[in-house]
């Protein structure tokens, strides 16, 4: 267990999403040294479930797991007249009849339970397809939920909301998403009071902030920027976020105590404690943001 | 015999088109090569998931026998077996080359899918 510095911070109650279009930039190290700066205040929940990686450098002491699951259709052949209702709800496919067959493939399906609703003979119930676990503990005085998507499931969005139905309405919750601007991103940042882009000042780095940013901004939540190895490549992501009028919460630098603390799996604010009060300031100022949404960022034209 | 064969176009002179889910055209033929219907796969060609499924399930509800493509993933595969239509992939050329093997009988059908499943 790596000692973690106790809190400093009283306030509000909230929900923050550390993102990033970009993989790569820092996301898990914003997320994890934000949680650990407020300590007992803080439930740090890793919504990454394809990798998460917030435990390795959280190290956390696991005390729940849980299987999540889907439910897909299992047919009572008994039962069925292979009227191919079941087939035509379906729109992922995942369910049809052929001849006097019917045909499921559970990999396509959703979950959503319309075949087995408007099947008229009652011929379906449902059975479990396995996504994942759902593990639970505590790092220090932090707590820590993640998710682990199954190797060689396809489908993350249910076992994020699993995930997410753990956060505690007492707690500031830290959601760390996953990198792209698609489905699971979606899912994580919903619902969020806040989102902290992570990147690096590089044009890949403002390439994909440009559609992340496009992505959630039809929810609607205030967001700010975190510059992460600030001190190489270009200024296109300061001139981006001013042109956005997107505020920059913090600038990391590249800074070799940094790499050497991430390089042993140690927290950012563990190996290099000057950052403390970087991250108390982000925090002050995302408490202040989130709290006056009018001042968020403009919608991205297309 | 009702014959289906996936294509790019609407006539026996178009080339085939080696993808089964999301081909442009299947023609449907009888074995003398009298094209029976042009279905227009374009809802399949745009679909998520499951264009295969939903092309096989096509082809059974005009109960086609053989099917001719050039790839065919494991759900297709497997709907079109529930279905009884045979399968004869890795076909090229012309849509009247590939009915010409098959009634010379210089083809084989498939016992199983030759390509993974697409996401």
């Amino acid at each position: 267990m790596p000692t973690l510095p106790t809190s400093r911070l009283t306030g509000s109650i909230m929900i923050i999403s550390v993102a990033s279009g970009k993989g790569g930039t820092g996301k898990t190290t914003v997320a994890t040294s934000l949680a650990a700066i407020l300590g007992s205040r803080a439930q740090l929940l890793d919504c990454d479930v394809e990798e998460p990686n917030c435990h390795i450098l959280m190290r956390p002491e696991l005390q729940t797991s849980e299987v999540v699951s889907v439910p897909v259709p299992v047919v009572d052949m008994e039962k069925c007249t292979q009227c191919g209702r079941c087939g035509e709800v379906c729109r992922f496919s995942a369910i049809l009849v052929i001849g006097t067959e019917v045909l499921t493939f559970p990999e396509l399906c959703h979950g959503c339970g319309g075949c087995s609703l408007l099947c008229p003979e009652k011929a379906i119930s449902e059975g479990p397809r396995e996504l994942g676990v759902l593990e639970t503990g505590f790092a220090g005085p932090v707590e820590f939920v993640h998710g682990r998507l199954r190797v060689g499931e396809a489908m993350s969005p249910p076992l994020i909301r699993a995930v997410k139905a753990k956060i505690k309405s007492e707690k500031v919750a830290i959601l760390d998403a996953p990198p792209g601007a698609s489905c699971p991103v979606i899912n994580t940042v919903s619902g969020s009071d806040f989102i902290i882009m992570v990147t690096e000042p590089t044009p890949f780095g403002l390439h994909d902030l440009r559609i992340a940013v496009e992505a959630v901004s039809h929810l609607n939540i205030p967001l700010g920027v975190v510059l992460n190895r600030a001190d190489i490549g270009d200024r296109e992501v300061q001139r981006y976020c001013d042109e956005m009028s997107i505020p920059l919460l913090a600038e990391i630098p590249h800074d070799r105590k940094i790499a050497e603390g991430y390089a042993r799996g140690d927290l950012l604010v563990t190996s290099a404690s000057e950052y403390i009060t970087l991250f108390l300031g982000m925090y002050a100022d995302i408490k202040r943001l989130a709290g006056n949404r009018i001042t968020g960022p403009r919608k991205a034209t297309a | 015999m009702k014959i289906a064969i996936t294509t790019t176009g609407k006539d026996l002179s178009s080339p085939v088109d080696p993808r089964f889910g999301r081909a442009q055209y299947i023609l449907i033929l009888d074995q003398d090569g009298s094209l029976l219907e042009a279905v227009d796969n374009s809802p399949n060609v745009n679909a998520m998931r499951g264009a295969g499924i939903q092309a096989a399930k096509l082809l059974a509800d005009r109960r086609v026998d053989v099917l001719m493509t050039g790839h065919c993933g494991p759900n297709a595969f497997r709907t079109l077996n529930a279905a009884g239509i045979k399968v004869v992939i890795e076909q090229s050329g012309t849509v009247r080359e590939a009915l010409d093997r098959l009634n010379r009988g210089e083809v084989k059908f498939a016992d199983a899918a030759n390509v993974e499943a697409h996401w």
